[in-house]
């Protein structure tokens, strides 16, 4: 059995929590980690947009995308510890949605994060993303909250007839 | 021109087909050789200036203080990404007016996407206020943005009474900024784990950080001696210079490489070419929408025309065309050009010369960046930034005397 764990920015304990509640012993963990080109791709077209300054090499972008595999793999040495347990690390860059599905097929179970507003229940606890992932997953998904879940006094009132 | 200066051919820097254009234009007759002599005459004194702040900014770079700013964020945020997005409000914005633009683009932004991923945050709000603030918040002083010191040349203000003027307008521009971010991100700025990365706290660059604020106290006291705020720059600059070249962290070559000579020539030749556009035609066709007056209505009328052509020709040939039709209007419609493209680019993807870089970046980077979010954030942050701002300045003129 294989049990992956989505690892992002903010959220990532409560997965690796989870993993370690819910993942049999036997199960083969992975620990993955998407690098979007959104915010690199900001800067570039921050450079971009300052006319005349030619320099490529000094492009923030490409920087940003040095950092951002730095960070990940940092990222993923955390999760790594905090499971305690032996696991592999994926790490893929691209649109993180798309990744993340194509990451998960032939996984037994996706283990992932709310990422909207976690003040109520609701659907906008989940954010585009997340909610791209959980609509197209193969497979089964696991979807914890971050933090502790709001109060079901957060419900919306039933609709009027 | 434009379209080579974007797409730069083989790599080549944009002064290379620039220069060339200027030659023709002169050349060809399109622009009398007086012409083009005053343009250089007046385009010099703001080219040395804005190369002395470049050189500035990036010797402070070599000194430590974007690191020890990306520290001192990290503090304040205290694991808190809210707080961690008012940090970087504060020290883009900082940044930007005592700077320049080209720091908060170049040097800020990777050390906020670091702290970011140090403190655990989701990068992108911080990554954003970045390029939104690199416009908005290039407002305050002449030396923030080029495009200001084109104006600031023109508009015959001293250099405090620039910033006396404009202050009230970059702060309510930042506000407004603030307040989109906070609500539009705000899914982004709830969550946060520290990842330990054993990078301990840098030492705090005193001698640049002195350096700099002596540099601003310059450029209020110079021209009360008669001196050109320029050379508090230059000497800002070389104090930093001789430090770095004594300790050996710089070559004379890298300094000399700062002040991005190839931008220089590029910024020359543009001037040069725009008079040649406007003197054949661009003026009688121009003149007849901009509005005329500083009134309010007019203002807003200026600011609204700068912003949409700042989008259509990028904001440098665009304050470079409406100076000379704004000018003898007096400083405020001169400010209002400012505010328009300033804070006008915040609109359209790379401040556009729209297919032509569009072209350009998909080749290079492939559908990267998320476009509606960027153009919904544009029209939500714009449009109020810049209505908002146009009449802070008018309030300013009005009490402090256009």
């Amino acid at each position: 059995m294989i049990v992956t764990a989505w690892i992002a920015e903010g959220t990532w304990p409560a997965c690796v929590d989870a993993v370690r509640v819910h993942a049999p012993e036997a199960a083969d963990v992975v620990l993955l980690h998407v690098s979007g080109p959104d915010v690199p791709g900001l800067a570039h077209a921050a450079y971009a947009g300052l006319l005349g300054r030619g320099h490529p090499e000094h492009d923030p972008g490409t920087r940003l995308e040095d950092l951002g595999a730095d960070s990940a793999a940092r990222l993923l040495d955390s999760a790594a510890r905090r499971l305690g347990r032996p696991c592999r690390r994926e790490e893929r860059s691209g649109r993180v949605e798309r990744e993340v599905v194509a990451a998960v097929a032939g996984t037994d179970l996706l283990v992932m994060a709310r990422d909207g507003d976690l003040a109520r229940l609701g659907p906008r606890s989940l954010g585009p993303v997340a909610r791209f992932v959980v609509d197209h997953a193969p497979c089964p998904v696991l979807l914890v909250w971050p933090a502790a879940a709001p109060d079901v006094a957060t419900l919306p009132p039933p609709p009027p007839h | 021109m434009l379209a080579g200066a974007v797409i730069r051919p083989f790599g080549l820097p944009e002064a290379v087909l620039a220069v060339p254009a200027a030659a023709v234009a002169v050349g060809s007759g399109a622009i009398p050789l007086e012409h083009a002599r005053e343009e250089a005459a007046r385009l010099g004194p703001v080219i040395g200036f804005l190369a002395a702040v470049l050189v500035l900014a990036r010797l402070c770079d070599e000194e430590g203080l974007f690191r020890a700013g990306g520290a001192w964020m990290a503090r304040v945020a205290a694991g808190r990404p809210r707080r961690l997005l008012g940090a970087v409000f504060v020290l883009a914005s900082a940044v930007t007016a005592v700077l320049s633009l080209d720091a908060t683009v170049v040097l800020l932004t990777p050390v906020v996407f670091a702290t970011a991923a140090r403190l655990g945050v989701r990068p992108k709000p911080h990554v954003y206020a970045c390029t939104h603030l690199s416009n908005t918040a290039s407002l305050l002083l002449p030396v923030s943005n080029l495009t200001n010191l084109l104006a600031f040349a023109a508009s015959g203000l001293s250099f405090t009474r620039f910033a006396g003027l404009m202050v009230l307008p970059w702060l309510v521009a930042i506000a407004v900024e603030y307040v989109v971010f906070r609500r539009w991100f705000r899914g982004d700025l709830a969550a946060a784990v520290p990842v330990p990365d054993g990078a301990g706290t840098p030492p705090l660059p005193v001698f640049a950080l002195v350096t700099v604020v002596c540099t601003l106290a310059g450029f209020v006291v110079t021209p009360a001696l008669g001196i050109d705020p320029a050379w508090a720059a230059a000497a800002g600059a070389l104090v930093l210079a001789v430090r770095a070249l004594m300790r050996r962290r710089m070559t004379v070559r890298a300094v000399a490489g700062a002040a991005g000579v190839p931008f220089l020539a590029f910024v020359l030749a543009l001037g040069v070419v725009v008079r040649a556009v406007v003197d054949n035609g661009l003026a009688d066709v121009l003149g007849r929408i901009v509005p005329g007056g500083t009134g309010l209505p007019a203002l807003l009328g200026v600011a609204a025309l700068a912003a949409v052509l700042a989008n259509l020709i990028n904001n440098l040939p665009a304050v470079l065309v409406l100076l000379p039709l704004t000018a003898p209007a007096g400083p405020g419609a001169v400010l209002a050009v400012l505010l328009g493209v300033n804070i006008g680019p915040n609109l359209t993807y790379a401040g556009s010369l729209a297919t032509l870089l569009w072209r350009r970046i998909v080749h290079q980077h492939e559908h990267d960046v998320d476009l509606k979010e960027f153009t919904v954030l544009g029209l939500l942050t714009v449009p109020a930034a810049l209505g908002l701002a146009v009449v802070a300045l008018w309030g300013s003129l009005y009490v402090l005397g256009g």
